[in-house]
């Protein structure tokens, strides 16, 4: 794998010079190798799992009836689907999300879509696998208000679960663990369809226009996007203070000792982002056109934690419309999801 | 590939002699390499951003915390684990970066 990367990055360096020698061009404006970027975003052929909980029909069945049953909340009114609603990107399409008792809390729902391949979960990744992700929110007092000594006894007491645990766990029955790791399994499956860029990368040239191709060049170039918006999620699963405003430290206050994370939340994903409005980790930029801004500014902030990625870019209005462009094409368009029977 | 990078860092350590030995820790493709480091206590760990974005290097291993912060694309950390013990370090920015350091006595 580490000679793969290597070999390419030689060749799109090769690339690169030649054309510098050529056109005596900056080496960020030089169109690179198309063809072997493109390949840095092909989408993998399985989606991974932890040993101890691999997939299995009834575990996906029984993840997904959680995620939708609002009796793992202390109200009994909100689910995990509340707030990452399928109809929505699998996220609310509010600037921060409403939590127990109706109160918004200071950060934005991030989207479940292929979560099955993040390194941290949570917008400051504090949770280091689904399983262990999964009980956080239905725990949290502003979230789900259920405190985990009670949820067992409430799943218990509801007669149609024990089955679908014992399908799903055979002899594990109906713990914490085993809550986590069928959510966890069931989110595994939360998988962007192709989108038209998919397409293209793989050889349809007809896939998407002229104008979101340009911004595929401007997007891995001049923008510089992909120093962060890698691979085929065209997210790092990493940490930048990228200049938001606000007083939230982000994962600064997982790790309080460290200056370069202060400010600093997780890449977030770029499938179906122009689905996903409004973004950022609080909602302050309302469309995509104000977010390639902030970018285009070196950030709404300056401060010592602010990456050093992020420069002002001096972008032109068309390059600016090319890199808009360009983010439509990850928009697939995903199957409706089926609401579950939830047991009694 | 791993006998590779360990035979490439024997000059290294035969130049430092003696007791104490240096070992170079590569961060290229926000990846350490080696993924894992037995070394002596006492020796130095030369953390070197030989990638082309910023990167941090810390460890909440008992005995061996250490944070060397922002470390600029091209700069060298060195760190010296004195204690014997296993060192779990990683990056605080991308933390996918994993490496494990045994010191040995």
């Amino acid at each position: 794998m580490q000679s793969r990367t290597r070999s390419g990055a030689l060749v799109l360096g090769a690339c690169v010079a030649l054309l510098v020698g050529a056109a005596a061009k900056p080496a960020l404006d030089v169109e690179p190798d198309l063809e072997a970027l493109k390949a840095k975003y092909r989408r993998p052929a399985s989606v991974p799992h932890p040993d101890d909980n691999a997939p299995s029909e009834a575990r996906v069945r029984l993840g997904l009836t959680l995620f939708f049953d609002p009796r793992l909340s202390g109200s009994g009114v909100m689910a995990c689907a509340t707030c990452h609603n399928p109809g929505l990107s699998w996220a609310d399409g509010l600037e921060r999300a409403v939590g127990h008792g109706m109160k918004t809390l200071p950060r934005r729902t991030p989207t479940i879509l292929n979560v099955a391949w993040a390194e941290a979960l949570f917008w400051d990744g504090r949770a280091s696998s689904l399983e262990e992700q999964a009980l956080g929110p239905i725990a949290s007092p502003d979230e789900m208000n259920q405190p985990l000594e009670g949820l067992v006894p409430k799943l218990r007491a509801i007669p149609e679960y024990a089955a679908q645990f014992e399908e799903a766990y055979p002899g594990e029955g109906i713990s914490n663990a085993t809550i986590a790791k069928a959510i966890a399994s069931f989110e595994r499956t939360v998988v962007s369809a192709r989108a038209p860029f998919d397409a293209w990368v793989e050889g349809d040239e007809s896939a998407i226009g002229a104008e979101a191709k340009q911004g595929f060049v401007v997007f891995n170039g001049k923008a510089r996007c992909s120093t962060c918006h890698s691979g085929w999620r065209l997210t790092d699963d990493s940490f930048h203070d990228i200049g938001v405003r606000g007083d939230d430290r982000g994962r600064g206050a997982v790790l309080e000792e460290i200056e370069g994370v202060q400010f600093a939340f997780k890449t977030p994903t770029l499938r179906n982002v122009d689905r996903r409005a409004p973004y950022m980790h609080d909602g302050s930029e309302k469309a995509l056109e104000d977010a390639v801004a902030l970018y285009d500014r070196g950030g709404r902030v300056r401060r010592p934690s602010l990456s050093r990625e992020i420069v002002p870019l001096e972008l032109t209005p068309q390059e600016s419309g090319q890199l808009v462009a360009f983010l439509r094409t990850l928009t697939s368009d995903d199957a409706p999801v089926a609401i579950p029977r939830l047991p009694r | 590939m791993k006998l590779g990078l360990a035979l490439g860092l024997l000059p290294l350590a035969v130049a430092a002699g003696a007791q104490a030995e240096d070992h170079v820790v590569s961060q290229k493709g926000a990846r350490f390499a080696p993924l894992e480091l037995s070394v002596h206590a006492g020796d130095r760990v030369i953390f070197r951003n030989d990638d082309d974005i910023t990167h941090n290097v810390f460890s909440k291993s008992e005995g061996a915390a250490f944070n060397v912060k922002l470390q600029d694309p091209g700069s060298d950390s060195p760190v010296v684990f004195e204690r014997p013990g296993v060192v779990d370090v990683r990056c605080a920015i991308h933390p996918k970066m994993k490496l494990r350091i045994v010191v040995k006595e």
